[in-house]
């Protein structure tokens, strides 16, 4: 009798623990992933997707420090021509094999493949061989030195796949990550549904499900916190975040980026080629004003280096302070005393401030003498033309890496890729850069890149403006996440919900 | 019978020509897959990176071949691969048609019981208070944009009452019919709105002017009563422009109500070929812009079928 009861009481409790201990967290955001494969797909809404369910080798936290992840610790040898990394041994795949060194080594032959069009193949191609002494150890060997390679493979795009998918080709459509949510299901811009991994090496995430809701419209997505209907969203618009401390029960987390806006200036055109004319434009421009008039305020002036453990006082750059007499002068110097006409281009709706700060820029220079025509473009038209270079003006949001040489290499070393897109180069820039990338050293580094930022604000080929924050918003009950000034949310592990 | 075979015969004629069109407008548009996809980090692919993703989107080869093969698939029920999605073009279409077309039949619904009665008794209290204000209401329905009462209506909802139709998370209506009919009921209502406030501008002009025919006169003079002459004879009659409006509103809304979709979040055919436009992704613009093509044509000869039912004096048949 005593057993029977026991048993029917516990059975009772049973079935009502049970519904109530899968907790589920509802996340929405406007914008969704456009691919599954992580070395292929830079977008910044799939990378938010992706880092949920693949590791790299290792990871940034919310500081921006290299924490581990697939891998368990690292070194570089003394010469700096080998890195070496020893795998987690507890690392498991969501299909159940172990992760080997194996799995690493053929996942870096497919990103360095031209074939595959890994997007951050540039940041790997100092490697020369993959050796896998062990199922846990890898040792990158490189052709020279390369400080910035290890904080270019905490990425998303460096994710660890296991070698038989690559083998069976089915990256892009089937997720087998070794992170702490496996892909349940998932309707390309409506939704997704993660479970999380039980075999997650990092250990134990505090509910069972991530419920994506992709709401295209950003005001939705502050409607959904409202009602209650989603406990977690991805803000990326500045006016509907700064409504979210005025609502009862919600809470804004912030943090500044790394990407940053610019007024980039076409040194390879007339009249941008001049030293004087692209200095007169750097003192023209106020830029606590354009980034309190189209960013309600939300951010922070910055020079070139926008990563915490570079970023210096903006205030002692060239003209940080706005001297219009000074602008004339220059103007006066490089022979338009009159002023001149250009065009700036700007793309719409990306980011949803672009336009507000071409037409703050426009009026700034208009004040000096400068008109510009403002030229708003759809964002693919505009990247063809950013590209190809044809423009006098651009203003671009540009995203930041933590490491300077990773961040800048592309556009002011003599062989970057995008150097015809910056159109503008020096020996100085150059010489700085490449030091930067050998330099093993902390301090020096810091000196080191100190002198490059001086210098770029100098020959102002581009005007750096500021950087803006990152936002989510969340409801009452959720605690635990911190936000990181890359945007991530791998925070979302850490977080509890309450009953 | 004829009429309506010639009609049919020109189906593919049209078909064809919006094909091409399609093909040429989508391709002018600077921009192709690989910088709408890759945006700004397409200038770090290597010329060799770039040769493999061109021919992986099929853009190596020319604009000719690229169409014949388009064409060549067509015919077998094959309108291509999309590459946002990496399924076939016709599943997505299928996939996401029955939203849009129980969204427009809904609106449309919507639109017919407000719009024709508040039609029908504005032109019967013609010049009276009560008319001016079911025209000044309509007035107020037309001239306000459907995204602007789908946004008050979202704000009303969730800031007044707390509460929010499920957004984000699409049921089917075989699904859950419930749920289904709480997510669409609202944007249904959005879309609704302006169209009903034409409605019942168009059905009052056209009462207005069957109410001063002879044949009403006639009816009357008859001895039936007021009732039956409006609702038997009338109106009918009065329901031609009403139709030809209906039948173009429901052309457009199974294209797909962009901005009403986008702020419901629901994911229909018109949030599908805009989000297909800004990604480049041809197969599927081209599929979706085809399927819309056809839907309007359908509707159009169903409407122009559905007039000589309602007016005897219409017969096609007879013609040339």
């Amino acid at each position: 009798m005593t057993t029977f009861k026991t048993t029917a009481l516990a059975l009772l409790t049973t079935a009502m623990v049970t519904p109530l201990s899968a907790q589920t967290l509802d996340l929405a955001w406007s914008q969704d992933a456009t691919g599954l494969d992580p070395h292929t797909q830079p977008g910044f809404a799939t990378i938010r997707l992706l880092e949920l369910m693949y590791e790299p080798l290792v990871r940034l936290d919310a500081n921006l420090e290299l924490q581990p992840a697939v891998a368990e610790s690292w070194a570089f040898s003394d010469d700096g021509l080998q890195l070496t990394f020893q795998l987690d041994p507890d690392a498991m795949f969501h299909d159940g094999t172990p992760v080997t060194s194996a799995d690493v080594a053929a996942s870096f032959t497919r990103i360095l493949d031209e074939e595959t069009g890994a997007i951050a193949r540039a940041n790997y191609t100092s490697i020369i061989e993959i050796q896998t002494p062990d199922d846990h150890t890898v040792t990158f060997v490189l052709d020279g030195a390369d400080a910035p390679i290890l904080n270019g493979m905490a990425s998303v795009n460096a994710a660890v796949v296991p070698a038989s998918a690559i083998e069976a080709g089915t990256i892009a459509t089937e997720v087998v990550g070794s992170g702490p949510f496996t892909l349940e299901s998932r309707t390309p811009n409506a939704s997704a549904n993660l479970v999380a991994f039980d075999g997650w090496h990092g250990g134990d995430v505090a509910y069972d499900n991530i419920a994506i809701s992709v709401l295209p419209d950003e005001t939705a997505l502050l409607a959904a916190l409202r009602a209650g209907q989603a406990d977690f969203a991805l803000i990326n618009d500045p006016l509907v975040a700064t409504l979210i401390p005025q609502s009862p029960g919600l809470s804004l987390n912030t943090a500044p980026t790394l990407s940053y806006y610019v007024l980039q200036l076409n040194a390879a055109r007339e009249p941008m080629d001049s030293l004087p004319l692209r200095q007169a434009i750097s003192c023209a421009i106020d830029r606590q004003d354009i980034l309190d008039a189209a960013l309600l305020g939300e951010g922070e002036v910055t020079g070139p280096l926008t990563s915490p453990a570079y970023r210096t006082d903006p205030s002692g750059l060239f003209c940080y302070e706005q001297d219009q007499d000074r602008a004339r002068e220059l103007l006066a110097e490089a022979g338009y005393a009159d002023g001149f006409t250009a065009t700036v281009m700007a793309a719409t709706g990306e980011p949803p401030t672009a336009s507000s700060v071409a037409q703050v820029i426009q009026s700034q220079l208009a004040e000096v003498g400068i008109e510009l025509e403002i030229e708003m473009q759809e964002l693919s038209v505009y990247i063809d033309r950013w590209l190809a270079a044809d423009f006098d003006m651009a203003v671009a949001l540009n995203g930041g890496r933590v490491d300077p040489y990773t961040m800048y290499n592309r556009y002011w070393t003599r062989d970057g890729n995008l150097q015809g897109v910056a159109n503008y180069i020096d020996d100085t820039l150059d010489s700085l850069m490449n030091e930067g990338r050998t330099e093993t050293d902390p301090a020096r580094r810091s000196e080191i890149f100190a002198e490059f930022e001086g210098h770029l604000a100098d020959m102002s080929p581009w005007v750096w403006l500021f950087t803006g924050n990152t936002y989510t918003a969340q409801v009452e009950g959720v605690s635990g996440f911190e936000a990181s000034p890359t945007g991530s949310l791998f925070g979302l592990v850490d977080v509890t919900l309450a009953e | 019978m004829t009429y309506l075979l010639r009609r049919l015969a020109v189906f593919p004629l049209v078909m064809l020509g919006v094909s091409v069109f399609v093909f040429v407008a989508i391709r002018l548009v600077p921009g192709d897959a690989i910088t709408a996809m890759l945006g700004t980090e397409a200038g770090m692919l290597t010329p060799a990176q770039r040769e493999a993703l061109t021919a992986y989107f099929g853009l190596d080869q020319n604009w000719a071949v690229q169409y014949g093969r388009w064409l060549a698939g067509l015919f077998r029920g094959d309108l291509g691969i999309s590459v946002t999605y990496g399924q076939p073009v016709l599943d997505l279409i299928l996939e996401r048609f029955p939203l849009t077309l129980q969204l427009a039949l809904m609106s449309m619904v919507i639109a017919l019981l407000i719009g024709l009665p508040a039609g029908v008794f504005a032109a019967v209290h013609a010049n009276r208070a009560s008319d001016l204000i079911v025209r000044i209401l309509a007035m107020v329905g037309q001239s306000m944009p459907n995204f602007v009462v789908a946004l008050l209506a979202i704000f009303i909802l969730s800031v007044g009452f707390g509460v929010l139709p499920t957004m984000g998370s699409y049921v089917h209506f075989t699904e859950d019919p419930l749920g289904n009919l709480a997510q669409m009921i609202l944007p249904a209502f959005a879309l609704g709105t302006a169209f009903a406030a034409a409605v019942t501008r168009i059905t009052r002009a056209a009462m207005l002017d069957i109410l001063s025919e002879d044949y009403v006169r006639t009816a009357r003079s008859q001895g039936f009563s007021e009732r039956y002459v409006i609702w038997r004879h009338a109106l009918p009659n009065a329901l031609i422009p009403v139709l030809t409006l209906s039948g173009v509103e429901f052309g457009y809304l199974l294209g797909g109500a962009v901005i009403v979709e986008q702020i419901f979040a629901l994911p229909g055919l018109g949030r599908v070929v805009l989000d297909a436009i800004l990604e480049r992704d041809y197969a599927l613009v081209q599929g979706v812009i085809l399927f819309i093509a056809f839907n309007f044509m359908l509707v159009n000869l169903l409407v122009d079928l559905a007039y000589a039912a309602l007016d005897p004096r219409i017969r096609y048949g007879n013609q040339s």
